[in-house]
């Protein structure tokens, strides 16, 4: 361990790769775990099929593959697509579940993703699979520090995707009905917005964005029906991390979350890369209860 | 109805009940003139890829010797069946397939299900109810180091997956005027018991030519992303890079050894086949070392299927959508072998004059030699390395079986 912090000090630019590695794929989780905040905060649902929209995403990006056409244009078709699935999915299974406690939303979106992994499996086979980019690797600092092209396009396409979803919250009318129905759903209600509609779009747009979040993630990394699981997992760490509401404090705890990751593993080893962020999210909790606890104590 | 006429009836039933179970499974065994055989296989689930290229290969020898008229045991020839049972791909269910399989339906003759994972749960049960089993598709060397006698593996187990990459490292090392105990060696396998065993042979054979590990990182089993480890080898320069993690991990390191344009003179990677890397990623994985447990290009032949590109083409033929035979399939289709071997030599249905049979056999097959040792691992075949060269896989090690020399240093592509 001592010697890999040694390289990292000897060999100053080796920080600059961990960092911008990590800063590329924290964008990309950035998107699973916005969705996530979005259906959790407006919806109080807690999605454990989250992983699994963004592996059919990916394998949107690899049916684009196989019929040759690049998979770069598979982002609208997924995020459409995807839409129209997640508006599916909330009419057939979600709008029975919201309201009712805890477990019942759980189970009913770990079912969903049982479904869909084992749906994926039939169809597409167990095997790892990629969609292929072509695009090529850059080059900095005299060869010492790579960044893949197409990881860099991602950033872009999701700071993007968040920036259309932040305007269209703050602008449209859909958006400020969905603001009303997370802040008091009743009182929406009663001021005429179809809650229902609202649950469906929220739901949708969570859906469609862990779509393109798959596109992306196919072209940079693996895909497999069963690999969703990680992509739900970090989207609820950094959700808990950040708080509901918050799309800058959501993306940047996801930058942060892939940053620490990286340095994790090159200093402490590649098994300890999910644990440290997993410690991380302790530490935060703990923090998190000393804060409060320390209010409750000024309040009484 | 009365109270004492409901138990009598029920009693009976259950009577009757049981010695349906009873007679049902005397007879299935040997149904008529077919000898039936068992096996838990993943039909779906993750290993659903690999389980049914397992059970075509059990099919395939299966097919060839009915139509060669069957097995011939006590002057009487019988054909042979398999009963398959979809495990899922989750060890639970296999092992209570296995146990339905053996109590239920009465089945003597157990071929193994695909995985070590899976091996290791269902070889309790063979065990526990002493039927023998002959496994192709779990390689773990835990699984002999339990005492089983009832399970015989026909595959070259874990620990010899990358070795033969060491040694090729020291040999060529010595070649260039260098002393292996010079080599730095990077190591990343996954976090899980195959790849540890893996590891666990790569670290034995390290030990003994002296060489230094300078990396040693074990990938979580979720995220498939390498690049602080690949980092790692652009600072520290070894001169081998060992990666071992399923498919999953042969993809995830083609890719990203293109992409960071990583620069070692050797890299050894496990399941490069599965991964289909010459597909997914082209010219850049030229150079990669990539072990197998078979290849139809070796001279292995037998009397049965004839030579291995015997097989390969009988495989292709049968099966439609195959552009290369998987060892998967072959290495199934050798543990049938052994099972008619056996049948023939023991001439007879005694489960243990069976599996003393099975313990004594010496035969050479199109899937290499099989011979068992104490723990019932395979000893008479080696794992072979094959280099990816111009896109296509090529033996380069052990020298017995080498078709080609191999290329090094290996430039980045």
């Amino acid at each position: 361990m001592l010697d890999n912090l040694l390289v990292l000090v000897q060999a100053p630019v080796l920080n600059i790769q961990l960092l911008l590695d990590g800063v590329l794929i924290g964008s990309i989780f950035a998107m699973a775990a916005y969705g996530l905040a979005l259906v959790w905060g407006v919806m109080n649902v807690k999605n454990l099929a989250q992983g699994d929209f963004v592996i059919m995403g990916g394998y949107v990006a690899y049916v684009f593959t196989e019929l040759d056409i690049h998979p770069i244009y598979a982002l609208p078709v997924a995020f459409v697509g995807m839409f129209g699935f997640g508006w599916l999915c909330y009419v057939v299974i979600i709008r029975r579940v919201i309201g009712k406690d805890l477990f019942t939303s759980l189970l009913a979106t770990f079912g969903l993703a049982i479904l869909l992994q084992q749906a994926m499996n039939l169809v597409f086979g167990s095997d790892v699979q990629a969609a292929e980019s072509g695009f090529d690797t850059r080059f900095l600092f005299g060869g010492m520090v790579s960044v893949a092209e197409i990881k860099f396009v991602a950033l872009v396409l999701a700071a993007v995707l968040s920036a259309c979803v932040v305007v269209f919250m703050k602008r449209s009318r859909m958006g400020q009905a969905i603001r009303a129905t997370a802040q008091d759903a009743r009182a929406a209600r009663v001021l005429g917005i179809n809650t229902d509609r609202v649950y469906a779009f929220t739901f949708s747009l969570n859906a469609a964005i862990c779509g393109a979040a798959g596109v992306l993630i196919a072209m940079i990394w693996v895909i497999q029906p069963f690999f969703g699981m990680v992509y739900s997992v970090r989207s609820f760490v950094i959700v808990t991390v950040a708080g509901l509401g918050n799309l800058g404090g959501v993306i940047v705890t996801a930058l942060g979350l892939g940053a620490a990751e990286q340095f994790s593993a090159f200093i402490f080893g590649a098994e300890y890369q999910v644990a440290s962020v997993v410690l991380m999210l302790v530490a935060v909790l703990i923090w998190r209860q000393i804060q409060q606890a320390r209010k409750r104590q000024v309040v009484e | 109805m009365r109270k004492s006429i409901k138990i009598v009836l029920r009693a009976l039933i259950g009577i009757g009940a049981l010695s349906l179970m009873v007679a049902g499974a005397a007879q299935a065994r040997v149904d008529g003139d077919t000898i039936i055989l068992g096996s838990a296989i993943s039909l779906t689930g993750k290993y659903s890829t690999n389980g049914i290229h397992a059970k075509n290969g059990y099919e395939l020898t299966v097919k060839k010797i009915n139509e060669a008229g069957g097995v011939k045991v006590g002057g009487k020839s019988y054909k042979i069946k398999i009963v398959y049972y979809d495990d899922e791909s989750t060890p639970a269910r296999g092992a209570q397939l296995a146990e339905r399989l053996i109590k239920q339906d009465g089945v003597k003759f157990m071929l193994g299900p695909y995985s070590s994972g899976l091996t290791k749960a269902v070889a309790p049960v063979t065990e526990k109810y002493k039927i023998p089993m002959v496994e192709a598709e779990g390689a773990s060397r835990s699984l002999f180091t339990q005492g089983y006698k009832y399970l015989f593996a026909v595959l070259s187990t874990s620990e010899q997956y990358l070795s033969s990459s060491i040694a090729l490292a020291a040999e060529i090392a010595k070649k260039n005027g260098r002393k292996p105990q010079d080599l730095k060696v990077a190591m990343a396998f996954e976090n899980d018991p195959f790849s540890l065993d893996v590891r666990a042979g790569v670290a034995d054979d390290i030990s003994k030519y002296g060489m230094k590990i300078v990396i040693d990182d074990k990938l979580p089993r979720d995220l498939s992303d390498m690049s602080a480890t690949l980092t790692k080898v652009r600072a520290l320069k070894p001169d081998l890079l060992v990666i071992s993690g399923h498919s999953k991990g042969a993809a995830t390191a083609a890719r990203q050894i293109k992409e960071m344009k990583i620069n070692v003179p050797m890299i050894a990677i496990t399941h490069c086949e599965s991964a289909k890397v010459i597909d997914k990623f082209g010219p850049s994985v030229n150079g990669f070392l990539c072990p197998t447990q078979w290849s139809e290009t070796l001279s292995y032949r037998d009397n049965f299927f004839g030579t291995a590109a015997a097989y390969d083409k009988l495989f292709k033929a049968t099966y439609s959508n195959y552009k290369n035979v998987p060892y998967q399939s072959a290495q199934a289709s050798a543990a049938v072998m052994v099972w008619i071997d056996a049948f023939e030599r023991a001439d007879s249905f005694d489960t243990e004059k069976l599996r003393d049979a099975l313990a004594d056999t010496n035969m050479q097959t199109f899937y290499g030699g099989i011979k068992f040792s104490e723990a019932g691992n395979n000893t008479a075949k080696p794992m072979v390395l094959r280099q990816i060269q111009d896109g296509k896989f090529n033996v380069v090690a052990p020298s017995k079986w080498a078709s080609h020399p191999v290329e090094w240093p290996r430039k980045p592509q």
